[in-house]
C-alpha cells in the first residue's frame, strides 16, 4: 500500500493545482455567493473539469471512464480544496459515478453515465434525515405497489440537491434499504443557504411514483453499496479538506512573516511559532492518513474502512484547527468578510459534519478495531 | 528480495535462541561494554551470533564489521525480527548515535579503532553533552579543552549523562575557543573513561532507577587524535548526532507496538470491563480511540517518510517532527494505560500489584523523560518553526 504518488498521480496533481489556481480562485466562490447564483457552481468550469477526465476516475473504461481510481481523484479534490472551489465533484464524480458504476444495470449505465462523464448531468445523494450523519437511520419509505414504488418522506443536507438532474434516494423497503434513481423535479426542493456558500438542499417526496427500473442496485440490500460509496466519499472529502487545511496553514504562516507588531514580525513570537509548528505536524499526519485511505480503497484492502475513518477524523480536526487558528492569528483582519481566511473556517464547520464528524468516525474506528 | 527475506528468516530461526524470542524486561536489555553482565547465557550467545553476521549494525559497511545491507534489506531484517519476536541483540549510544557520526565525519583510523568494538558490544559509549548551565541552550557549554602538544587537557562538569557509570568511553562537546561566538568554539572529543580524572556519580530518578549521572572531568588527558572533525567545528557534528538521537527517541512509540506489548484497548477492556465486545466505559473507549488514531496516523507518517527517502527524496521536513510527535504520543499512551488500570495503576512495589501493573507505573514515570532528553518538545517546536516554516528569530 504505497504512501507516495505514482508519476501519473503526480501529473494529475500538478494539472489540478494549476487548473484551480488559474480558473477558480476564492474570488470565484465569493462571486457565486454575492450574486446569489442560482446554481451554486460554474457549469462552464464543471464542463472543463469533465473534459480533463475527472468525472471518469471512478468509471470503468468499458463505460467510457478511465478507472484511474481514488488516489487520482483525491489529488483533484485536494487541489479544489486549496481554492475552496464549489463544484459537483463530490455529488457527481464521486457519489453519482461510484453508485452507478457499482450498482447500475447495463441500461442505467448506458443512460446516465455518458451525460455524467460529459459534465451535463448532475447527481445528488439524498441520504440524511436527522441532525447529523446517520446512514443507518432512514425513515423515508418506498412502498411496492405491484407496478413500481411510491416514495414518501424527507431528506436534508442533500449536496447539490436543488439543481440535481437525478436524485439517488436511500429509502426503506420491506426488508432493508434500497436506492432509487428519481428525477430531480419529482421532489419538492428547497435550497439551504449554507455558511460555507456551498450547495445543499432539503427535499420532500410526496407519493412519488417510480418504476422498478428506477431501483439502483439490489432491492433491500442497498446498505452495502451505500457503505462502499460513503467510504469513498469520506476519503475524497478528507482529501479536499487536507487541501483546504494546508492552504489556510500556508497563508497563516505567510502572514506571520509579513505582519509586524512591536517592531518585529509576529512570527517571531514563540506563542505563535509553537502553535504554527503544531499545525504543521497535524497537516502532515492528515496527509499520511488520507494517502493511506485512498490507496487502501484502490486496493480493496481489508483495513480500508478503518483507514477512511482515520483519514476523515484527522481531516476534520486539522481543518477545524487550521481554520480557527488562521482567523485568530490574523487578528482583526481575519474577522472581515473582505479577507479570505474566514472562508476556510466557514468551510471547516460544514465539511467536518459531512459524511461523518469526528464522534461518528472515532466510534466506527473503535468498532472496526474490535473495541 | 523474496530470496533475501526467506534466507533471513531461515537464519534467524536457526540462530535466535528461543529465550531471545520473548518479551524483553528493561533489565535484560543488552548494552555491552566492559562491565556488561548477562543475566542469561542466551543474551551473549545471541549478541555474538548477530555481531558475527554484522547485523547488530545492519547497514554499516562490511569493512568495519557491519552488515552492508541496503535500506530495503535492513527493513526486511527488522520486519522478520519483529515477526519472530526476536529481541534487539544490542543497543546503545555507540550504535544509535556515535557510529553513524564517525562513519560520516571520522578519520579512517578513528573508524577502524572504534566502529568494530561498538557493533560487537565490546565498548559502551555515553554522551557528554549537557552541563548544569547548558541544557536546551547546549551551545553555551563551558567544559574546557586546551591543546597542549599531543594532548587536550579537559576540565569541566557534565550532567544527565545516561549510563556514564556503566560506560567505557564518553563522546564530549568541549569548548576549545572561549573567545569565538558560542557555536564556533566547540569541538567534538572522544574520551576514554579509564582516565582517573573522569568521575561519574549516579543520580536517582523519579522512577526509582538510576540511569544517569553527573560526570566530572578533572585534568583529563585526551590524545589529540581523538578529535573528531576539525578543531572548533564540533557544532556541525553535534547537531548531526542529535538528529540520529532524535530519530531513535522518536521511534519509541512504534517500538511500543512490538509483538509482546499489550495493546491499550486490551488493558482497557481488562480493567474497565467489556460490553458487546466494546470497552464498557464509553468515555474511556472514546479516549482510547482518540489516542490510537493519532498513534496510527503517526505510524503512517513514519512509513511515508521512509518511502519518500527510499524514492530518493532528500531528508525532508518530516523528520523534524518525529521526535516531538513520537515522544508526546508515548507519554499519552502511558497516561492512558494508567487511566485504564484505575487503582491498579497506582502501585509502587509489593505483591498488591502484578508485575505488569508495577512495570506500567515505572514506565509511565520513565516516559516523562522522553520529551526532555535529546532536546525538549519546546525545542523541537522551535526547530520546526525556524527550519521548516522559516519563521524569524
Ligand atoms: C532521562 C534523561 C536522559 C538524559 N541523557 C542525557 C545524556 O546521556 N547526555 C546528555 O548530554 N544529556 C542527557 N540528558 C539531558 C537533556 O538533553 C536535557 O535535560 C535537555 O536538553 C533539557 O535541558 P535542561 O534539563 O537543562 O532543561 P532546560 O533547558 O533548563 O529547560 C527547562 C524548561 O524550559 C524550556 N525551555 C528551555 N529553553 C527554551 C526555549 N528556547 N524556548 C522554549 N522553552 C524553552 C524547556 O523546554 C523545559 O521545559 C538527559 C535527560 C534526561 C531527562
Amino acid at each position: 500500500m504505497p504512501l507516495i504518488l505514482s508519476d501519473e498521480a503526480r501529473m494529475v496533481r500538478e494539472t489540478a493545482l494549476d487548473f484551480f489556481r488559474e480558473r477558480s480562485p476564492i474570488t470565484a466562490l465569493r462571486k457565486l455567493r454575492d450574486d446569489n447564483d442560482p446554481v451554486g457552481f460554474s457549469r462552464d468550469l464543471w464542463r472543463q473539469m469533465a473534459e480533463l477526465g475527472w468525472t471518469g476516475f471512478l468509471v470503468d473504461e468499458d463505460d467510457g471512464g478511465s478507472a484511474f481510481g481514488m488516489t487520482g481523484l483525491a489529488q483533484v479534490m485536494e487541489a479544489s480544496g486549496r481554492t475552496l472551489t464549489a463544484s459537483p465533484l463530490l455529488s457527481t464524480a464521486l457519489l453519482g459515478a461510484s453508485l452507478l458504476s457499482h450498482g447500475g444495470s447495463d441500461d442505467q449505465k448506458a443512460e446516465y453515465l455518458p451525460p455524467l462523464l460529459a459534465g451535463e448531468h448532475i447527481f445528488a445523494l439524498a441520504l440524511e434525515e436527522g441532525t447529523r450523519h446517520a446512514p443507518n437511520q432512514i425513515a423515508l419509505t418506498a412502498q411496492s405497489d405491484g407496478s413500481g414504488y411510491r416514495l414518501n418522506g424527507q431528506k436534508t443536507f442533500v449536496l447539490d440537491g436543488h439543481i440535481a438532474n437525478t436524485l439517488i434516494v436511500a429509502a426503506r423497503t420491506a426488508n432493508g434499504i434500497t436506492l432509487f434513481l428519481v428525477p430531480g423535479d419529482a421532489a419538492t426542493r428547497k435550497r439551504l443557504i449554507m455558511v460555507d456558500s456551498r450547495n445543499a438542499a432539503s427535499i420532500r417526496l410526496d407519493n412519488v411514483k417510480v418504476s422498478p427500473e428506477a431501483v439502483l442496485g439490489p432491492v433491500d440490500q442497498g446498505a452495502a453499496l451505500l457503505d462502499l460509496t460513503l467510504d469513498r466519499a469520506r476519503a475524497a472529502l478528507a482529501a479536499e479538506m487536507l487541501g483546504s487545511a494546508n492552504e489556510a496553514f500556508d497563508r497563516t504562516v505567510q502572514y506571520l512573516k509579513d505582519r509586524k507588531q512591536f517592531g518585529v514580525a509576529i512570527g517571531s513570537f514563540q506563542a505563535l511559532k509553537h502553535r504554527a509548528a503544531q499545525m504543521f505536524c497535524e497537516v502532515e499526519m492528515t496527509r499520511s492518513a488520507v494517502l493511506a485511505a485512498v490507496s487502501a480503497l484502490d486496493q480493496n484492502s481489508n483495513d480500508a474502512a478503518a483507514l477512511v475513518s482515520l483519514a476523515k477524523t484527522k481531516a476534520n480536526d486539522t481543518l477545524l484547527l487550521c481554520g480557527n487558528e488562521g482567523v485568530q492569528m490574523h487578528g482583526g483582519i481575519g474577522m472581515t468578510d473582505e479577507h479570505e481566511i474566514g472562508f476556510f473556517m466557514k468551510r471547516s464547520r460544514v465539511a467536518q459534519a459531512t459524511f461523518g464528524d469526528t464522534a461518528f468516525c472515532r466510534d466506527r474506528y473503535a468498532r472496526l478495531m474490535g473495541y | 528480495m523474496p530470496n533475501f527475506r526467506a534466507e533471513t528468516r531461515a537464519w534467524l530461526e536457526e540462530n535466535c535462541p528461543p529465550a531471545m524470542r520473548t518479551r524483553m524486561p528493561e533489565n535484560e536489555q543488552v548494552a555491552g561494554g566492559k562491565q556488561a553482565r548477562y543475566l542469561r547465557p542466551e543474551q551473549k550467545q545471541w549478541l555474538d551470533r548477530m555481531a558475527a553476521k554484522g547485523w547488530t549494525a545492519p547497514t554499516w559497511p562490511t569493512k568495519y564489521g557491519g552488515g552492508g545491507l541496503s535500506n530495503d534489506e535492513a527493513l526486511i531484517l527488522e520486519e522478520e525480527m519483529q515477526d519472530l519476536g526476536c529481541r534487539l541483540p544490542l543497543r546503545g549510544m555507540g550504535l544509535s548515535m556515535l557510529g553513524p557520526v564517525l562513519l560520516e565525519y571520522g578519520t579512517e583510523e578513528q573508524r577502524q579503532t572504534h566502529i568494530p568494538p561498538i557493533l560487537k558490544g565490546k565498548i559502551r559509549w555515553c554522551q557528554g553533552y549537557s552541563e548544569p548551565e547548558a541544557g536546551s541552550d547546549l551551545a553555551s557549554l563551558r567544559t574546557r579543552a586546551v591543546l597542549q602538544g599531543e594532548h587536550f587537557l579537559v576540565n569541566g562538569h557534565k550532567i544527565w549523562t545516561s549510563n556514564a557509570h556503566h560506560s567505557d568511553w564518553i563522546f564530549c562537546l568541549v569548548r576549545t575557543d572561549p573567545t569565538a561566538k558560542k557555536h564556533e568554539g566547540i569541538s567534538f572529543l572522544l574520551i576514554d573513561m579509564d582516565d582517573p580524572g573522569v568521575r561519574p556519580r549516579p543520580i536517582r530518578l523519579i522512577s526509582g532507577a538510576s540511569v544517569f549521572c553527573e560526570t566530572f572531568l578533572e585534568n583529563v588527558q585526551v590524545p589529540a587524535g581523538n578529535l573528531v572533525g576539525p578543531l572548533n567545528k564540533g557544532w556541525t557534528i553535534a547537531k548531526r548526532l542529535l538528529e540520529h538521537e532524535r530519530k531513535g527517541i522518536g521511534g519509541i512509540a512504534s517500538r511500543a507496538a512490538t509483538k509482546f506489548e499489550v495493546p491499550l484497548e486490551t488493558v482497557a477492556k481488562q480493567f474497565a470491563g467489556e460490553r458487546d465486545g466494546q470497552i464498557a466505559d464509553p468515555i474511556l473507549r472514546d479516549r482510547v480511540a482518540a489516542y490510537s488514531m493519532d498513534a496510527h496516523a503517526f505510524q503512517l507518517t513514519r512509513r511515508r517518510a521512509a518511502e519518500e527517502a527510499e524514492a530518493g527524496a532528500p531528508p525532508g521536513p518530516l523528520s523534524a517532527m518525529f521526535k516531538l510527535q513520537g515522544t508526546e504520543l508515548n507519554k499519552r499512551r502511558y497516561e492512558m494505560l494508567l487511566e485504564a488500570e484505575g487503582f491498579q495503576g497506582l502501585g509502587w512495589e509489593g505483591d498488591g500489584f502484578t508485575n505488569d501493573e508495577l512495570r506500567f507505573t515505572r514506565e509511565w514515570l520513565r516516559s516523562k523523560a522522553n520529551t526532555i532528553e535529546g532536546g525538549t518538545s519546546e525545542v523541537q517546536l522551535n526547530i520546526i518553526a525556524k527550519r521548516v516554516l522559516g519563521l524569524p528569530d
